[in-house]
């Protein structure tokens, strides 16, 4: 239990006078502070402070105790402070000293105000954003050509290393999804073609679903949870190390030693993962038909090849890379941005994987829109 | 002096097979300035955050304030901890809050003080450390090394405890900022009546405000004062003392 820490007041020959004893410490303070803020100042034009007997004071007490006097003084009433220890004379002499204004940061908004300028900021943050977007496609195409100019300055070490971590340690994930997105994907089409006695058009929505369109964005998402927030967690955490600033202090090129393997290494590879989440999504879609509907998977083949064309498959591979390439831009450009903590390494991870999941799509919507024109 | 603030027997350490400390005894007396130094992997800082439980020795006994810190329950534990402040390396602020917010985070555990209250000891630390008014409603990545670690010595003393731990407060400061902060630690100590662990590397610190200094060597510590280690034949400490850079901080 603590020991407590009490006050009394009252009129006494020399006048009013307010007895401080006991402990006056962090631990007593909760219980002292509400009663000397209600605290009334005597009439007089004097009062004294007794600190007799006083037996611990920490600078919390020594708060209280030069709070409350500064607010009597306030008031207009002249505070003595008397029969201090010398023990505690020192510690509320620095409290004293310590009592200047702070100040604080923007004066409290009011709600709507708040919201008005939070809209106004998410707004203009958005144009910024892809502003700045541009501007770093812009460097990165620049500093793209001049290493096509120069192939010798690719850090083909870099790359193939990062082929690895994005392509080849990607293939389980991507393909067991792919399979589980087959499977569901025939078990539904079979159930709802059964209506229609048209079972066997499964393995045409299959082909065609998965080739065309699932195939490439269950890949593209996958890897823009896995590599773009790996990318900008590796390079945010460098930025956050200053190693981004000692490359350039060294002379050399951030974008060509950091972001160029990688965009090249998804760009190279995304295609390849495509490939093989199509193959294990028609699988997928094969056993399911034949443990749903009985289709053989001779069968199941002959009713893929006349179901679709090459061109089916190169509608959903081509648009591989173009991905990747968001994916790689979007991971290196919020890698870049990191400043200073370890909080902005997480947010910025955060947004790079929003971010670039959410271009992938309106790219894909862009695609669909090309070849419908186009006729394919 | 009386009964010692903290006592460590036979402490031993070691990560994995490296013995760091082997049977290491250690007094820190109340209201004394401790120093400790000792070559780099002579396990200061691991000593330091063995004292503070962050590490649990393989063998040896620790006492805070007369109580065995290993043989409490978590409650106790959490306890004793308000009775000491830590000062990290870079101040260790967390990143996500204000200066003011940070000193007002052992507070907010640890008492019931008013939000009021709390605000303002927080300002009164806040100035007591030597910060402009206007850091408080800073973020840690808005401030200087210095003043991130005047912050964090403001968030050491949030709870005015009765022992200050300080892993190398003037590493990284300019000689004027490591002599302003040496000043600061001494001017707090005697106000507060602090009792201060210290482990540094910077010879004028242990010059200018250190009682005692103890010495990490062979896995064991040599304590005494700067006079004692200067007049100690054993080759590392003359190494130490009576190297350029301790015959500079000597002179001055």
């Amino acid at each position: 239990m603590v020991e407590a820490g009490w006050f009394s007041t009252g009129e006494t020959a020399e006048g009013w006078v307010l007895r401080a004893g006991g402990r006056w410490t962090i631990a007593t303070a909760p219980d002292l502070d509400p009663r000397l803020r209600g605290l009334v100042p005597p009439k007089g034009p004097g009062a004294s402070f007794d600190l007799s007997a006083v037996e611990t004071l920490d600078s919390a007490g020594a708060w209280l105790l030069h709070r409350t006097r500064k607010d009597f003084i306030e008031r207009g009433v002249m505070v003595d402070v008397v029969n201090v220890n010398p023990a505690v004379a020192g510690l509320l002499g620095r409290v004293e000293e310590a009592d200047q204004p702070m100040a604080t940061g923007r004066p409290a908004a009011s709600a709507i105000t708040r919201f008005l300028a939070h809209v106004g900021e998410s707004s203009t943050t958005v144009f910024k954003e892809g502003r700045n977007l541009l501007g770093f496609f812009g460097l990165t195409a620049a500093v793209g050509f001049r290493t096509l100019l120069h192939p010798g300055r690719l850090r083909g070490k870099s790359l193939v290393n990062n082929m690895e971590q994005v392509g080849i340690n990607a293939l389980p994930i991507v393909g067991l999804l792919s399979f589980l997105i087959g499977v569901v994907l025939a078990y539904q089409g079979a159930d709802q073609l059964r209506r229609f006695g048209a079972e066997l058009f499964t393995v045409n929505l299959l082909g065609v679903s998965i080739l065309r369109e699932l195939g490439v964005l269950i890949a593209s998402i996958i890897i823009a949870g896995r590599s773009g927030s790996a990318f900008t967690a590796q390079i945010g955490t460098m930025k956050v190390n200053q190693e981004v600033d000692a490359i350039e202090a060294l002379g050399l090129d951030p974008i060509e030693i950091l972001v160029l393997p990688r965009m090249l290494a998804l760009v190279l590879t995304l295609p390849f993962i495509v490939f093989f989440a199509d193959v294990l999504g028609l699988l997928g879609g094969a056993l399911m038909s034949f443990v749903a509907l009985d289709i053989s998977l001779g069968q199941f083949l002959r009713q893929l090849n006349d179901a679709i064309t090459t061109t089916t498959f190169w509608v959903g591979v081509v648009k591989a890379p173009v991905f990747a390439f968001i994916i790689a831009l979007v991971g290196c450009y919020c890698g870049l941005k990191v400043q200073g903590s370890a909080e902005s390494v997480g947010r910025l991870t955060t947004q790079s994987v929003v971010e670039s999941i959410f271009l992938v799509i309106v790219a894909d919507a862009a695609f669909s829109i090309l070849f419908s024109y186009l006729g394919i | 002096m009386g009964e010692p603030i903290i006592r460590v027997r036979g402490l031993k350490t070691r990560f994995g097979r490296q013995v760091v400390h082997d049977g290491l005894n250690l007094d820190v007396e109340g209201g004394e300035v401790l120093g400790i130094v000792g070559g780099s992997g002579t396990g200061k800082s691991v000593l330091l955050r063995c004292i503070i439980g962050l590490i649990t020795p393989a063998a040896g006994r620790i006492e805070v304030l007369g109580r065995d810190t290993f043989a409490l329950d978590r409650a106790e534990a959490q306890a004793l901890r308000t009775h000491w402040g830590v000062l990290f390396q870079d101040g260790a602020l967390f990143s996500s809050l204000t200066v003011a917010e940070n000193v007002q985070v052992p507070m907010r555990e640890h008492t019931k003080l008013e939000p009021r209250l709390r605000a303002e000891l927080a300002r009164i630390k806040i100035n007591l450390v030597g910060l402009p008014s206007d850091a408080g409603a800073k973020y840690p990545s808005e401030l200087s090394g210095g003043m991130r670690k005047r912050a964090g010595l403001a968030r050491a003393l949030a709870l005015d405890p009765e022992i200050v731990f300080l892993d190398e407060p003037t590493a990284g400061l300019d000689p004027i900022g490591a002599s302003d902060f040496d000043s600061l630690i001494r001017n707090l100590q005697q106000s507060l009546g602090l009792t201060v662990f210290m482990v540094t590397h910077d010879l004028d610190s242990l010059h200018a405000i250190c009682d005692r200094i103890a010495v990490l060597i062979d896995k064991q510590t040599v304590v005494g004062t700067l006079q004692d280690h200067l007049a100690n034949p054993h080759p590392w400490l003359q190494a130490y003392f009576h190297g350029p850079r301790g015959r500079a901080a000597l002179a001055s």
